[in-house]
């Protein structure tokens, strides 16, 4: 089917001049990602859903593409050509990786499906044979479900306990009740480098450096943070950070997690298979050295190359840049949804990420979401995997538009006026 | 036909601005309650049903979006007074209507109002919102005795 856009609103074309924050040319940019030129229902996309997955760029695709039209093989395994290469283009994947995130070895980055499975292989790799009766595990308020539930599964498992850091009304960690809950008994401390629904930024080297004077390890959450800002885990001072390859720009199916070195080499494995031995007999195996250990069975190769390629293709602006630009986005979004009448803005901590949930008199999320999408606007509506966040707010669901550094004034400007367009057609 | 494309139609913004037999009823002898964890929607259905098996009353309270809302409030006005197989049949009709494809012509005459919800067809995330009633008040009728319906 050719997909035309129909001119019923102004081409977006973003000016120059309007895209000095952080120096990016984001024309330029918009140009480099094909899906941001098709048409959705007669209007041009606009999309507004980057904290639940971003667009790709063309280098991406296209390096996914090249792999299997010209390396594909397994990996680890083969002494012919292609297999040498599809290692090597993968192997090489995760050191661009590690450099990305600042990473001391890259072998301490392990290739997984996405955040959540990271958190799973932490629970249980990590946890499990540390935890029981009396221990306990703090998570916070603001958590998505894939940091609330594999706790709450280990915790199920081991007799530990899980603790809740509050937040207060602006969406900002209560960093004193954090402190009090901290104590030797705490095994682990699992937070949110950014709120997927807040946008809230915690104090990620704060938090770490309080929970080792108790002798406790933090894992980060970094599905929002690594699209958003620039990660340099050493700096974070965290024990271990994941994250989503398709939430940077990357494809789905891919994620990483990182961990220092001696957390994960002291860690059983999680999922038994082929690559993760050193030697299988009928009666036992032992386990290859991190990363392979938690790398059971075919990895998703062509992932962690387009995962690369993403990498690669963010490093070209440079995340500060990146970070910069949205920030200016992002204050003018906040601006401009202000001023909408009934509207109620969730998540206003300072130095938040470009993420803006929000509620409507009258109007329900889910029409909303609707209203927008007759418009070509694409937000997420409903309870954001964040259901205790919703509960504290008040609300059954929220609508949220997240942005990402392509995204323009003009794109808010027309989720301003779709807004708009919702109390006109719901009337009241 | 083009206006029964429009999801939005005045009749259903009506229903969610004023619903109709909206509110709990104090002596109704079922009781079931319906939540789409999806979305948030989440209503409850009181009935009384006489030793005819008629409808003899019929209300829904909760929240939910206005597509959900003025489902609940359209059926609540087409089944009172009918019997409950009439009102089992009436889903039946609704939920083919709003789960064909958009370009089935609709029945006017077989579904009658409902034939507002046919914008439904082309969202399809949506069908679960206007059906959450109507399963609701299902299970109601046939006396499940599980907590709640989920669409999910």
């Amino acid at each position: 089917m050719t997909v035309t856009v129909a001119q019923q609103r102004p081409m977006i074309s973003p000016q120059v001049g309007q895209t000095t924050g952080g120096g990016l040319d984001v024309e330029s940019i918009r140009s480099d990602f094909p899906i941001l030129g098709r048409a959705v229902r007669d209007r041009r996309l606009i999309y507004l859903d980057n904290a639940a997955t971003t667009q790709k760029p063309r280098s991406v695709i296209e390096a996914i593409e090249r792999f299997y039209e010209e390396d594909n093989a397994n990996i680890h395994r083969g002494v012919h050509l292609l297999s040498q290469q599809a290692t090597f283009a993968y192997e090489r994947a995760r050191g661009r990786i590690a450099t990305f995130i600042n990473a001391p070895e890259s072998s301490e980055c392990i290739f997984l499906r996405g955040t959540t499975e990271a958190t799973n292989l932490v629970a249980h790799g990590y946890c499990r044979l540390r935890c029981g009766p009396g221990d306990e595990i703090i998570i916070t308020h603001m958590e998505h479900h894939s940091n609330i539930v594999p706790w709450q599964l280990l915790c199920e498992a081991t007799g530990a306990t899980l603790r809740v850091v509050p937040i207060d009304d602006e969406g900002v960690l209560d960093l004193k009740e954090y402190e009090s809950l901290l104590n030797d008994k705490t095994c682990l401390v699992a937070v949110a480098h950014a709120s997927n629904v807040l946008g809230t930024v915690n104090p990620i080297r704060q938090m770490s450096d309080l929970a080792h004077r108790h002798g406790a390890v933090v894992f980060v959450d970094g599905a929002q943070g690594a699209p958003h800002l620039p990660v340099d885990v050493q700096e974070l001072g965290c024990d271990f950070y994941a994250f989503s390859g398709h939430k940077l720009f990357g494809p789905t199916g891919i994620g990483v997690l990182w961990g220092q070195h001696a957390l994960l080499d002291d860690m059983s494995p999680y999922e038994g298979g082929g690559s993760m031995i050193q030697s299988v007999t009928l009666e036992s195996s032992t386990y290859a050295d991190v990363p392979t250990r938690f790398e059971a069975g075919t990895p998703d190769i062509s992932g962690a190359i387009g995962l690369s390629a993403a990498v690669d293709y963010l490093n070209r602006f440079g995340m500060e840049a990146i970070a910069a630009y949205e920030d200016e986005l992002l204050e003018y979004a906040h601006q401009r949804l202000a001023d909408v009448d009934g509207i109620r803005l969730i998540g206003t901590a300072p130095g938040k990420v470009s993420v803006v949930a929000f509620a409507l008199a009258d109007a329900h999320p889910h029409d909303i979401g609707t209203i927008l999408d007759m418009e070509g606007i694409a937000v997420r509506t409903g309870h954001h995997c964040a259901q205790p966040l919703m509960s504290r707010f008040g609300v059954p669901a929220m609508a949220r538009a997240s942005f990402a550094f392509y995204n323009t004034r003009d794109e808010v400007d027309a989720l301003v006026t779709g807004i708009g367009k919702i109390r006109e057609v719901l009337g009241g | 036909m083009t206006e029964l494309r429009e999801l939005y139609q005045q009749v259903i913004l009506d229903h969610n601005r004023n619903p109709r037999n909206f509110g709990a009823l104090d002596n109704a002898d079922r009781h079931k309650e319906g939540y789409n964890p999806l979305c948030g929607d989440h209503l409850h259905i009181y009935l009384n049903v006489d030793g005819e098996d008629l409808i003899t009353d019929i209300h829904f309270d909760g929240s939910g979006c206005a597509i959900s809302k003025a489902s609940a409030s359209l059926m609540t006005q087409m089944v009172k007074g009918k019997t409950a197989q009439e009102a089992r049949d009436a889903f039946e009709r609704f939920q083919s209507l709003v789960t064909s494809e958009m370009d089935t012509p609709v029945d006017l005459e077989e579904v009658g109002k409902l034939a507002v919800f046919a914008g439904v067809r082309e969202f399809p995330m949506r069908v679960k919102c206007a059906t959450l009633a109507w399963h609701t008040m299902k299970s109601a009728l046939d006396g499940e005795h599980d907590s709640q319906v989920t669409t999910e």
